[in-house]
């Protein structure tokens, strides 16, 4: 049994941190908190530089032909570093639905773009507060025309390529749409996390090509894979949250000691731990399910997102908590860490609707085993 | 990332399949265990104690009784990951134990550590065999979590140590052979200094084992009390006042050889609100049930591939991590919160009891009142955690008083 990334994948995992670190993520994910750019164009730059929106993008496409896993410690590595940059957007959501299609011209046309970085994509799915299905989706697709309101989309005043979930006849499938196209209204949102873009966008009759149209499981199967992914983002979150927490409770003294050495404090990063540890090992498994396509994908990246949810919240939350009332202040860095936390717990459906997929997914499966 | 055996795994996985499948019963499915064939005695033990010891035997006959012992001692030299395919395997099969891990798990390897090779030569085959039980003499009503404030005292004179006080919660003590000991030898030490340990024959005069009737009506705990117990200084292990770093080794050992709480699981829980009535629809279809059924199987699932990364860990010859202590507290109070609420489930039935072992109920009423005992044994909840935020994490250990003063000027046990 071998249960573990290979060395080469922790190898790009290093990498792919030094540079995070080198270039203070966290630094300039405040710095697009506090300003007016929607996103850090230098960081993102540096990432493409760096190949990591080639990376499961097929050669014959121009990309590095890898796989899912080398994506998810990549994955991680972006949660640690909390980078302003719509790297999940393109990459998880865009990227992948267009890998996932049948559709051969659209995989010519975009992939390529996609994986220089050339092109930036996201997926515009929800229609209203609340939580998307697949059943309720507004947006309607009709001789290659699009219409329809879709809101909260993740970087959708940054992307220049949509992939938008429309009905089509009975079905529900996954569209193409070019944000120059006639018809396409952006207004950009205020997001509860800044170092993140938000945008409400409205389609009129919009030309769109189809990435999927025949069967409705295309968005599931997609919202699956990038739920896994956005599980290791949060698994990083949630490690650096808990590591800013021990670094300040080994240095800052009160009563006369170290507040590390309280029990009180010792065993809330005890529990920090636990739950990082049970999310990180379900999303290995997600990571397993994911990179061979297994029957198991539905259930493994529930418990993936639900369990790395469950942590980003706790570590995040408890960090500011070790901190006391600096953790509560602007000034400091805890809460980049709980907003982003907060965002990634509903960006694909929130907590409960993801608990409620997996026991779903566990009674069908008749597992476990 | 695989799932598949080595080929060399592979090949021992398979001599322990053909072993076991010519020398034992298969469990039908996953709920399917060994039962013994009567019920006697204090702690409920009955024949299953001496079809554990014939097990036992029939495995080292085999070579596969202590794996990773040195074949020497009555083992089989197998790696790590040799030892869990052989867990892996045997657990499929419907066969005795419960009476032999503290003597092979936590006596053994401290005899191999600390006995003369004259008496590992004596000792240790036996104990691999199986048909001598040994017993851990460490808790005292006065030290428990703070297991370095014992007070049994140990005097010597000449070559011969005389050991006065009490023991408690001594598993098993009322039907072992051996035991191993841990005694204060000098008093005007400081705590951890003034500590000696020993193995010793349970049938020395002077002791006497009382059993404790525990929450669950069963008695597998003792009292053990000594009153001039006589033992040679050649069966002291370590040396005279250093007997806490003795039993750091078994400790150590201890929490390796802890595992999972045994008890309701993920699947009963899903099992019973499939069938449960809620409200003229099946439990599983409400909203409130269906969260805390993903949140077990978030812990469930958890744990399972926790234990995959650390025989991953084994299988490339790493050390595994400290991560056995996060399966007992997460199984364990998984198992109280699940028992609760599947007896919540099951509505008034589940007031009346149970001792019918095939009934659900027996099942969760013995799960509810087995839980607090597991989160205790073996090191609380708290004493985990903070070996979890020491040992894992590095963060100090907590202000001592009792550190650096004479043992007897230190207060101890309860004053009310």
């Amino acid at each position: 049994m071998n249960f573990e990334f290979s060395d080469d994948q922790l190898v790009m995992k290093e990498e792919v941190r030094k540079l995070f670190e080198k270039e203070d993520s966290v630094k300039r994910n405040r710095n697009i908190l506090e300003g007016d750019e929607n996103f850090d164009k230098d960081l993102w730059n540096k990432v493409v530089e760096m190949g990591l929106t080639a990376i499961t993008i097929p050669e014959e496409h121009g990309g590095i032909g890898l796989g899912f896993l080398e994506l998810c410690v990549v994955a991680e590595e972006m949660g640690r570093a909390i980078a302003p940059i719509p790297y999940s957007s393109s990459v998880y959501l865009a990227t992948t639905a267009i890998i996932n299609s049948s559709n051969d011209d659209v995989k010519n046309e975009y992939l390529p773009k996609l994986a220089a970085g050339e092109m930036i994509g996201t997926f515009a799915h929800s229609e209203e507060l609340g939580t998307p299905t697949s059943d309720n989706a507004k947006t309607t697709f009709q001789n290659g025309k699009l219409s329809g309101e879709k809101i909260a989309v993740p970087d959708g005043d940054i992307a220049n390529l949509f992939v938008v979930s429309a009905k089509s006849g009975d079905k529900v499938g996954l569209f193409l749409v070019d944000a120059d196209s006639k018809g396409v209204e952006v207004s950009k949102a205020e997001c509860f996390d800044g170092s993140r873009s938000y945008a409400n966008i409205s389609f009129k009759d919009v030309d769109a090509k189809i990435i999927e149209d025949s069967s409705s499981e295309a968005i599931e199967k997609l919202l699956n894979q990038a739920a896994v992914l956005f599980a290791f983002e949060q698994v990083g979150g949630a490690e650096a949250s808990m590591n800013m927490a021990k670094e300040y409770a080994m240095g800052r003294y009160a009563f006369g000691r170290q507040i590390g050495s309280f029990q009180a404090i010792k065993h809330k990063l005890a529990d920090m731990y636990i739950s990082l540890t049970l999310a990180r090992s379900n999303c290995y498994f997600g990571a397993w399910a994911l990179g061979n396509d297994a029957p198991e994908l539905p259930v493994a990246a529930a418990t993936a997102r639900v369990s790395a949810t469950k942590a980003f919240y706790e570590c995040s939350k408890e960090n500011i908590q070790t901190h006391g009332g600096m953790g509560a202040t602007w000034e400091f860095d805890c809460h980049l860490f709980y907003r982003r936390a907060r965002l990634l717990s509903a960006n694909i459906g929130g907590q409960s609707l993801w608990k409620d997929k997996l026991v779903s997914s566990i009674e069908r499966s008749n597992l476990p085993q | 990332m695989d799932f598949n055996d080595t080929a060399e795994e592979a090949k021992f996985r398979k001599e322990a399949s053909d072993w076991l499948s010519a020398n034992a019963e298969k469990k039908e499915h996953s709920r399917d265990v060994y039962r013994p064939a009567e019920m006697t005695g204090e702690g409920g033990e009955s024949s299953a104690l001496q079809d554990a010891k014939d097990w036992m035997t029939k495995k080292y006959e085999a070579g596969w009784a202590c794996l990773h012992w040195p074949k020497e001692y009555g083992g089989r030299d197998a790696t790590a990951i040799e030892r869990v395919i052989w867990a892996q395997e045997e657990s499929k099969y419907k066969v005795p134990g419960g009476f032999h891990e503290i003597g092979q798990g936590m006596a053994g390897p401290t005899m191999m550590l600390y006995a003369t090779e004259e008496q590992k030569k004596q000792y240790l085959p036996p104990m691999a065999k199986g048909q001598e039980i040994w017993c851990q003499l460490f808790s005292e009503p006065g030290a428990g979590s703070d297991l370095a404030g014992i007070k049994t005292k140990a005097e010597l004179d000449g070559d011969t140590w005389t050991i006065n006080g009490q023991k408690v919660w001594t598993s098993g003590a009322h039907y072992s052979d051996y035991a191993i000991l841990v005694t204060r030898s000098d008093f005007n030490a400081p705590k951890h200094k003034g500590l000696t340990y020993f193995f010793l024959d349970m049938k020395s005069p002077g002791i006497e084992v009382r059993p404790i009737r525990q929450i669950t009506g069963g008695a597998n705990f003792n009292e053990v009390y000594f009153t001039d117990v006589k033992i040679p200084d050649s069966q002291r292990l370590g040396e005279v006042g250093d007997g806490w770093k003795v039993a750091l080794t078994t400790l150590m050992n201890e929490r390796l050889a802890v595992g999972d709480a045994s008890g309701v699981d993920f699947q009963e829980i899903f099992e019973l609100t499939k069938e449960s009535d809620f409200n003229g629809e099946n439990a599983i279809s409400n909203g409130g049930v269906r969260e805390k059924l993903a949140d077990w199987y978030c812990e469930y699932a958890g744990l399972k591939y926790t234990k995959m990364r650390n025989i991953s860990a084994l299988s490339r010859g790493d050390t595994p991590g400290p991560d056995a202590s996060i399966t007992k507290i997460v199984s364990a109070n998984k198992l109280q919160d699940i028992a609760n609420f599947g007896m919540d489930l099951m509505d008034n039935a589940s007031i009346i009891k149970s001792d019918d072992k095939d009934d659900i109920r027996a099942l969760f009423q013995g799960s509810l009142l087995g839980a607090p005992l597991i989160r205790i044994a073996g090191g609380t909840d708290e004493i985990l955690r903070n070996i979890i935020a020491e040992q894992v994490l590095g963060m100090p250990q907590d202000v001592r008083v009792d550190k650096t003063v004479p043992f007897n000027e230190i207060p101890s046990g309860s004053k009310n």
